[in-house]
């Protein structure tokens, strides 16, 4: 009798002691914003990523140098410039317990393909046809050699959803995704919360020490600040520079940084219609003097706390691609001035500029106008809600546009579309053929130093010579989170992946 | 009463019907191609902007939109989110509990507040204590509300630990959770509710102690007490009442700061990201439901004033 009641006793504090364990492993994290639909196929927003990286596993996936690992896909080999095949880690199942084979990669890239609605086309529209070789092995032929084809597949685009779920629920996929992630969903909240528990058949399950994660967004940064200082929150996505310095001093809490993939720059309307036809838009001289007169280290230290990397080109410092040698040039008023004079123009210059309406970045505008008022330019800034300086860029409504990016893994997705004539994102219209011919070979070319030299050429005339674009800063992914939590890895690309996450 | 009712009823359906013209009307005076946000990164390539376009019927002349809109609204459907494709009914039919909650829970702390405020205020006239209570008022009319949201977040959540900073918990999943998640929003939106409420319980208590029937009760040799709560404040209510249901109205129609200050996933919130993110069928179910729930109130005052004023009947 008294055994029993010691077992008894025992077994209800192994219990407990397994409740408080599973408790103490539920992660909150606050977002900046809520997603939008958690269709891999459908999603736009970066905040979206960051659940996706719980939720659905991709074919391939980056490390903190950057660098293409397997995630679904175990390995891969060009069996020629167009033609890639792709082996499938064995064993991995959906979260409807279907199995992940190449049948399904099949079905998701196409899905990604041809779905009305999709986001991912443009990003591999590269594919011609597609071959299931065996279960776990799958042909791609590209209609043409592609370096960054494959770092589209560490993203939305290589992410496999369940055939079968995605079948059944159609254009509604996003409202109870089904993948092969280590989570799987559990509920949404529009604007409220996201919640995800482990997936005990996951292929990797010895990484997932969590058992729940719950994603908040919180638009204000320092409310999102608060609930992480006050213990309602575990992590928080980003938080703003200037309470870097708060957060450090916090022994409670740690803060987690990494340089982002993206940068922040000045698009100039070279060639979008009639406001192009300006100084600034028609006179790379008149280009060159605004930049010399940009400090953009003080500007970085007065905003940003010094915490940002002053750049001149799309690609940050840990990118293959990112060439040492192409360095800002430092701040020249007088050079500035003389510029202007040969250009023949009587300053005051009157310049606008479109700022989106947020505090740190009319700041930075402020800063800038300042600056650029010593070599004779009157900087007028147009503070305009993000929406609509999207349209207003599109359709040419701007001289200046001071705009950031996210970025991508492969230097292709932060500088063709930007720069290329045909660039879809090409805002200010510029076109300069030699730049097209390098950008188009850098594209096809697979030796890094042979491409890395392409871009090289390119820099030299876009940024130097025509001086399209005006690139900043790189900005970075600023994680904060409590001391209990360990493991966590800070990747270029902001995503916060739950495999090596621990509460203590 | 029957008629009047119908009467009521048939002013109703054109008002709504007038609304959604306008709310229509008025999305596309809003800068910013609602597609162009949908397309987020990939907004450069025209053939996503076309499909887009072609999906959500934004290709076609407005009327067309108009009447499709409205057609399936009158089958009872308010479409889909474009932002995050889930029914725009569902959504409304989640946001307005938390929404009910946060603007019953300011309401009972405005009146709570500022009804004895505006009485005591009255009654001593000219002295300190009435000077005081105007000056607490006009701090609260006038003190930001997300100023006073984030400082009340600071000292109770970062400094003290004693409540939860944001977020929201419903009342029949976790009741006590509940309260301390809604407790800090629901203040602050009673401080500005409670200092209306002073200023007006105020004005018409100096206008009803100066009232006859009042010399009478005193000279009668009623207490002080007596005369103040039962005499000069019942009827000095009336106004104040009008006021209370234009307030509460307010407050369900969104508190759009607070929420976005404490997370709070009620209508305002919904509206304010429906806006920014050009989700227009967001923005028409979210305005025609405040709308309803307006009329409806206004409706039921109405109703009241006749069940409590017989004069009104024959009007």
């Amino acid at each position: 009798m008294i055994r029993r009641t010691l077992l008894a006793a025992c077994a209800a504090i192994g219990l407990s002691a397994g409740i408080a364990e599973a408790q103490t492993q539920n992660l909150r994290i606050g977002l900046r914003e809520d997603p939008d639909i958690l269709d891999p196929t459908l999603a736009r927003t970066f905040v979206g990523r960051i659940v996706f990286a719980s939720l659905c596993d991709k074919l391939f996936d980056i490390n903190e140098k950057l660098e293409i690992v397997p995630q679904l896909a175990t390995g891969y080999s060009w069996e020629d410039p167009r033609t890639l095949l792709i082996t499938l880690r064995e064993g991995v199942r959906f979260h409807d317990g279907d199995v992940m084979d190449a049948e399904a990669v099949r079905y998701s890239l196409n899905r990604h393909l041809t779905m009305q609605g999709s986001f991912r086309r443009s990003e591999i529209n590269t594919i011609e046809a597609m071959e299931v070789v065996g279960p776990l092995q799958i042909r791609i032929r590209l209609t043409g050699p592609s370096a960054p084809f494959l770092s589209q597949l560490t993203d939305r685009a290589g992410m496999i959803v369940s055939p079968r779920a995605a079948e059944a629920a159609g254009r509604n996929f996003g409202n109870r995704p089904i993948c092969a992630g280590p989570f799987r969903f559990v509920e949404r909240v529009a604007q409220d919360r996201i919640v995800v528990e482990r997936f005990p058949e996951y292929w990797n399950a010895a990484a997932v020490h969590l058992n729940r994660i719950t994603y908040l967004p919180i638009p204000d940064s320092t409310v999102r600040l608060a609930n992480l200082q006050s213990g309602a929150l575990e992590m928080v996505q980003t938080i703003d520079p200037d309470d870097v310095p708060a957060v450090r001093r916090n022994s409670r809490l740690r803060v987690s940084v990494s340089d982002e993939l993206g940068y922040q720059g000045i698009t100039i309307n070279t060639g979008n219609g009639a406001r192009a036809q300006t100084p600034m838009g028609q006179n790379p001289r008149v280009r060159e003097a605004f930049e010399l007169a940009i400090d953009r280290d003080a500007v970085n230290r007065v905003v940003y706390e010094g915490m940002f990397v002053p750049t001149a080109q799309p690609v940050p410092p840990a990118n293959p691609m990112h060439i040492r040698d192409f360095r800002p040039e430092p701040r020249n008023v007088e050079r500035a001035r003389a510029l202007l004079r040969e250009a023949g123009i009587t300053t005051p210059l009157r310049v606008e500029m479109t700022v989106p309406n947020n505090p740190d970045l009319r700041q930075v505008g402020e800063v800038i106008q300042a600056m650029v008022r010593e070599a004779g330019f009157e900087l007028r800034l147009n503070a305009t809600e993000f929406a609509t300086s999207l349209q207003a860029a599109a359709r040419g409504e701007f001289e200046t546009f001071l705009v950031a990016w996210s970025g991508r893994v492969d230097i292709d997705g932060n500088f063709w579309a930007f720069t290329h004539s045909r660039g879809a994102q090409n805002d200010g219209r510029y076109a300069n053929p030699e730049v097209d011919r390098l950008l188009d070979a850098a594209r096809i070319e697979s030796n890094a130093d042979a491409r890395r030299a392409l871009y090289a050429q390119a820099y030299q005339i876009a940024f130097r010579q025509d001086r399209h674009r005006i690139y900043l800063w790189h900005r970075k992914n600023i994680v904060a989170h409590t001391a209990r939590l360990s493991g966590f890895v800070n990747v270029a690309d902001g995503l916060i992946r739950p495999q090596g996450i621990r509460l203590q | 009463m029957w008629l009047w009712l119908l009467r009521r009823l048939g002013q109703v359906i054109p008002t709504l019907l007038i609304l959604s013209v306008l709310v229509f009307a008025l999305q596309q005076l809003m800068p910013g191609d609602p597609a162009l946000i949908l397309a987020g990164e990939e907004r450069g390539d025209p053939q996503v902007l076309a499909q887009i376009r072609a999906e959500l019927m934004l290709d076609r002349p407005l009327h067309e939109q108009y009447l499709h809109w409205l057609w399936r609204v009158l089958h009872g459907d308010f479409g889909f989110s474009w932002r995050i494709r889930m029914p725009v009914g569902q959504l409304i039919l989640e946001k307005l509990p938390v929404t009910f909650q946060l603007a019953a829970m300011s309401f009972v702390i405005g009146v709570a507040i500022g009804v004895p405020a505006g009485v005591m205020s009255a009654v001593w006239r000219d002295k300190p204590s009435d000077w005081a209570i105007n000056g607490i008022a006009l701090f609260g009319i006038s003190m930001p509300n997300f100023w006073l949201g984030i400082m009340m977040i600071l000292l109770f959540s970062v400094q003290l630990g004693w409540l939860p900073p944001s977020g929201y918990v419903p009342l029949w999943e976790d009741p006590v959770m509940s309260l301390q998640t809604t407790i800090m929003p629901a203040f602050v939106l009673g401080t500005g509710v409670a200092s209306v409420l002073m200023r007006h319980t105020r004005a018409a208590m100096l206008g009803a102690l100066s009232q006859d029937y009042v010399r009478t009760a005193r000279a009668k040799g009623l207490s002080e007490t007596f005369v103040v709560g039962k005499h000069a404040l019942r009827n000095a209510l009336i106004p104040v009442v009008t006021l209370g249901t234009i307030e509460f109205g307010r407050l369900l129609a969104g508190a759009v700061l607070t929420e976005q200050i404490f997370s709070i996933p009620g209508f305002g919130k919904l509206v304010v990201d429906a806006v920014f993110n050009r989700d227009y069928p967001v923005v028409q179910g979210v305005v025609m439901a405040t709308a309803l729930i307006f009329v409806t109130l206004s409706l039921i005052a109405d109703m009241l004033y006749m069940a409590i004023n017989p004069r009104l009947r024959t009007a």
